[in-house]
């Protein structure tokens, strides 16, 4: 399927139906998650900002998957010259950032009052900060070079070292102590979270998944048309 | 039950959501607004040049 669909006319055709399909899924499922995020109970430790883990979680799992995508992308790019890697890593970037900056935010709104400070540069904030600034470095990198071929090849790099801050975040709160929670969700042994609390940030994350799915083809899409367009732009002019 | 009251954690959990919706309306709104642009302007060159090979056929 992936082979079928890196020919650029093929991931077009696709394209054009599946990303309003798994945005309206999207949709659907985060409006299900909101409303679901405001009928559970409140926990009895957290009060009511337990609420707002079902949109801070979704965006950290986005902030990680945004960035393997890139640098899945940046490694086609790299290694196949892969025609539409270029154009899915571009695509990947702004969303990751995206998220990875409302997983900031939002975890320093839920900080306050529980833990009574905004930030700490503990291991896993400060790593999350890396992490944003990757994806600014990577999409400053493409905008500072003219050359588009070798702006790619130089943001790929940096992508591709910059997968290291992955293990690095999801392991930071077992290899350091950390004012951040442990893992509970993913892994070893299952979930610790309630089945109350575990429905609604799992409609979440994927309707989140799903969202970064239909932009990403969107702005797959309008890379495509750029390339077109500028291409043309060249023949016009010479 | 629909408990839209936080209390005293308004103040964090409301900015929250606030800030998520705005974000996430950015992203969806500069997606489809670049797409639009780029299509349109393909779509212009295309056509223009179609029209300038329509005009050097003897």
């Amino acid at each position: 399927m992936f082979q079928a669909l890196a020919n650029p006319q093929r991931f077009m055709d696709f394209s054009r139906w599946a990303a309003p399909l798994v945005g309206i899924i999207a949709v659907i499922l985060i409006a299900i998650g909101l409303w679901l995020t405001f009928t559970v109970p409140e926990d009895y430790q957290q009060g009511d900002t337990v609420r707002m883990m079902f949109i801070h979680v979704p965006a950290a799992y986005m902030a990680m998957f945004c960035y393997a995508c890139l640098g899945g992308a940046s490694f086609m790019g790299l290694v196949f010259r892969h025609s539409l890697a270029d154009a899915a890593g571009r695509a990947c970037a702004p969303l990751g950032a995206g998220f990875t900056f409302l997983a900031l935010v939002t975890g320093s709104l839920w900080g306050r009052p529980m833990w009574g400070t905004w930030w700490v540069w503990d291991a896993r904030m400060t790593s999350v900060l890396v992490l944003f600034l990757l994806y600014i470095g990577y999409m400053a990198l493409q905008a500072a070079i003219d050359d588009e071929v070798k702006a790619a090849r130089a943001a790929s790099i940096l992508a591709l070292v910059g997968l290291i801050n992955l293990p690095i975040i999801k392991f930071s709160v077992d290899w350091w102590n950390t004012l951040h929670q442990p893992a509970s969700v993913f892994r070893a042994g299952g979930p610790t979270m309630p089945p109350a609390y575990l429905w609604p940030l799992a409609i979440m994350a994927i309707g989140y998944m799903a969202l970064f799915g239909s932009l990403w083809m969107v702005r797959v899409r309008s890379e495509v048309w750029r390339k077109r367009a500028n291409g043309l732009a060249l023949q016009a002019a010479g | 039950m629909l408990d839209l009251d936080p209390g005293k954690y308004g103040a964090f959990l409301w900015p929250a959501f606030g800030i998520s919706a705005l974000v996430i309306g950015w992203m969806v709104v500069d997606s489809l607004l670049s797409a639009r642009r780029w299509r349109k302007e393909a779509q212009r060159l295309e056509a223009l040049r179609s029209e300038t090979r329509d005009q050097l056929r003897p």
